[in-house]
């Protein structure tokens, strides 16, 4: 037998309670599954009326996804070697023939790069400059940081104009350096905010004492406040990882050829005849899938950055 | 003989590290800390921002970067044209309408979904986990994706629509002509970020201390009055800063609305946003697009320091 407690919601309650959210939580994630099960369809069953739930599995819409094609005249088509490996026989029974990979690989590759390069710019620059905030004496301080986090009350095409004019200047257009340091500059007022509230949290005790023990600042920062702030650094890290990883606005506008991240490439990807919806969904899938697993893995690390600092737990 | 700490670690590391390390003064630190970071917000933030204000006073074209740059005549001739230009205002509805709506859809949604969740049954975490996911993937991928969800005649919503309400599929069109766009976007923005007011109000539920409940009990308040009189004044101050960010991100907003409807169909959706990138980046007038960018940026950061105002009230309370 529990005990009783007057603020235990009621079996029952809990029973009505569960089953609304389990609801929801249907309908949130139904559009995902649409997207993951469009990205197994044929081109032709991805737009059937009524939609299907139930057809036959392909991985068309990735080889799509991956490749270029052209769609020969049947009677060419007829005359063409037997096909040589799994793209190939796939293109072919969808009366096509692949002409050569796709940019996807290398806007995907993009991602990766300047989403990492600006995660680990930011986390570098903003641990430091967190901890001088936390410890020491900064002249105009408050001012500072709250000014650090209105700017990103900017809207981001405001910021655009003047960005896209001073990078044609320097040459930074289009560029991984170029959009590295802007994704940096966006994230790290984000980063110092939450890391000074992470580093706050740790005594400082720690590091007198280690001062005491004849560390200097630095090898004190180094050696026990870097340790200790290590969760921090890694859910504010993953933060500035996925807000890089999303980031459509600028890179629309600032890039085109080279530095091309995977978000402004998706919407523009076209199949043989019309919008290649199988593709488009399995270059969503293979975008989104690994933030969507992220976020299921980390979600208590995350919070935090989700809500600005305000969820402390 | 007396040394210092600093002395035995100088002689304890490599003479050239050891001089590095020895006169720095803590203050010399914290300036050696915080300057890259206020250096990188200067080149990214701010010196941007004087430029945009020097050229919202300048006529000039991004496209032509050999004309000469000129004052415009009057010197606030950009700003003035942007104030009395009905467009602007139309946009601003536009905006203020989608802001509104998501915010109260939202709030609703979300304080009732953290209400539930908070009764604590069996597998409330894992659901929580579940219901963030839509917030923080790519707003232009999801976007993008929601047109073909919406599509004309063949898209699923309509399925949905008919199968429920009997409305004919091929009747309504929840981009196009017939005034459903602003909607949509309403949908797809509330079907994003009401985890996001869940999880501050949740954290605001959670911070109420059981023995306010207990004590209520014991005056015999009914649920009803604790729900009221404790629960939420208690959530409120949460509840207000979730509005403030969800507040500043839409007044924001591009990514996802640029993607589902370009601001089409005609302008129903031209949020303020797309309607800059528009000039800016399609009629290529930059001086009046700098003069537009600072004031949205001006009407944003004033609507979220009276709002700040107001939340300090509320907390103090």
């Amino acid at each position: 037998m529990g005990t009783y407690s007057v603020t235990e919601p009621s079996k029952a309650s809990k029973w009505v309670a569960g089953l609304l959210v389990v609801a929801y939580t249907i309908i949130t994630l139904l559009p995902l599954m649409w997207i993951i099960s469009t990205s197994f369809k044929t081109g032709p069953d991805s737009i059937s009326y009524p939609p299907k739930v139930f057809f036959e599995p392909t991985v068309e819409g990735y080889v799509n996804l991956f490749t270029t094609r052209t769609r020969p005249a049947v009677s060419e088509l007829d005359t063409l070697p037997p096909p040589d490996g799994l793209f190939e026989e796939i293109a072919r029974r969808q009366g096509t023939i692949i002409t050569g990979p796709s940019r996807f690989g290398e806007r995907f590759l993009n991602s990766v790069i300047i989403g990492f390069g600006s995660t680990a710019l930011s986390i570098f620059l903003g641990t430091l400059a967190a901890y001088a905030f936390s410890r020491f004496k900064v002249p105009l301080k408050d001012d500072l940081l709250f000014f650090i986090l209105s700017t990103r009350m900017m809207p981001p095409i405001a910021v655009a104009i003047p960005i896209y004019l001073m990078y044609r200047q320097l040459g930074l257009s289009d560029t991984h350096v170029g959009m590295i340091l802007l994704y940096t500059g966006v994230n790290i007022s984000l980063a110092v905010w939450l890391l000074k509230g992470f580093i706050d949290e740790i005594p400082r005790e720690y590091e007198e004492a280690a001062l005491i023990d004849g560390y200097t600042r630095f090898q004190a920062f180094r050696k026990v406040v870097l340790p200790q702030a290590a969760t921090g650094i890694a859910s504010t890290a993953i933060f500035c990882l996925i807000f890089a990883w999303n980031e459509y606005a600028f890179a629309v506008l600032l890039t085109s050829g080279n530095a091309q991240t995977a978000p402004p490439f998706i919407p523009t990807i076209i199949g043989v005849g019309g919008q290649d919806w199988p593709a488009v969904a399995a270059g969503a899938t293979l975008f989104l899938l690994p933030v969507m697993i992220f976020t299921i893995l980390l979600r208590k690390h995350l919070l935090r950055g989700i809500t600005f600092g305000a969820v402390r737990k | 003989m007396v040394t210092s700490p600093i002395d035995r670690l100088a002689r304890a590391t490599p003479p050239s590290l050891a001089r590095k390390v020895r006169g720095l003064s803590d203050r010399t630190i914290a300036w050696i800390f915080v300057a890259p970071t206020i250096l990188l917000l200067l080149a990214i933030n701010i010196f941007p921002l004087i430029w945009t204000v020097y050229l919202s006073f300048t006529n000039y074209a991004a496209n032509k970067p050999n004309r000469e740059i000129e004052w415009v005549e009057p010197i606030y001739r950009n700003y003035a044209r942007i104030l009395t230009d009905e467009g602007t205002w139309s946009n601003m509805q536009t905006t203020a309408h989608f802001l509104i709506w998501t915010i109260i859809l939202q709030v609703i949604i979300g304080f009732t979904l953290a209400w539930l969740i908070n009764r604590k049954f069996k597998g409330n975490d894992l659901l929580t986990t579940l219901l963030v996911v839509p917030m923080m993937l790519s707003p232009a991928v999801v976007g993008n994706f929601w047109t073909f969800l919406y599509q004309p005649q063949i898209g699923v919503v309509n399925y949905i629509v008919e199968f429920f309400t009997g409305i004919p599929a091929a009747s309504f069109s929840m981009l196009g002509p017939g005034g459903l766009a602003p909607w949509s976007i309403i949908i797809v923005d509330t079907w994003m970020w009401t985890p996001f007011v869940m999880l501050i109000c949740l954290a605001g539920l959670r911070s109420i201390p059981d023995y306010i409940y207990e004590a209520a009990e014991v005056d015999r308040a009914s649920k009803w009055r604790q729900f009221w009189t404790i629960t939420v004044p208690m959530v409120l101050p949460f509840l207000m800063l979730a509005v403030l960010f969800r507040g500043i991100e839409n007044f924001k907003m591009f990514d996802m609305v640029n993607l589902l409807t370009g601001g089409g169909p005609g302008d129903e959706t031209l949020l303020t946003s797309i309607d800059l990138k528009r000039e800016a980046f399609e009629k290529w007038r930059t001086g009046y697009s700098s003069a537009y960018a600072i004031i949205l940026f001006v009407t944003v950061f004033g609507l979220a320091s009276i709002y700040v105002k107001a939340l300090n009230k509320v907390k103090e309370r």
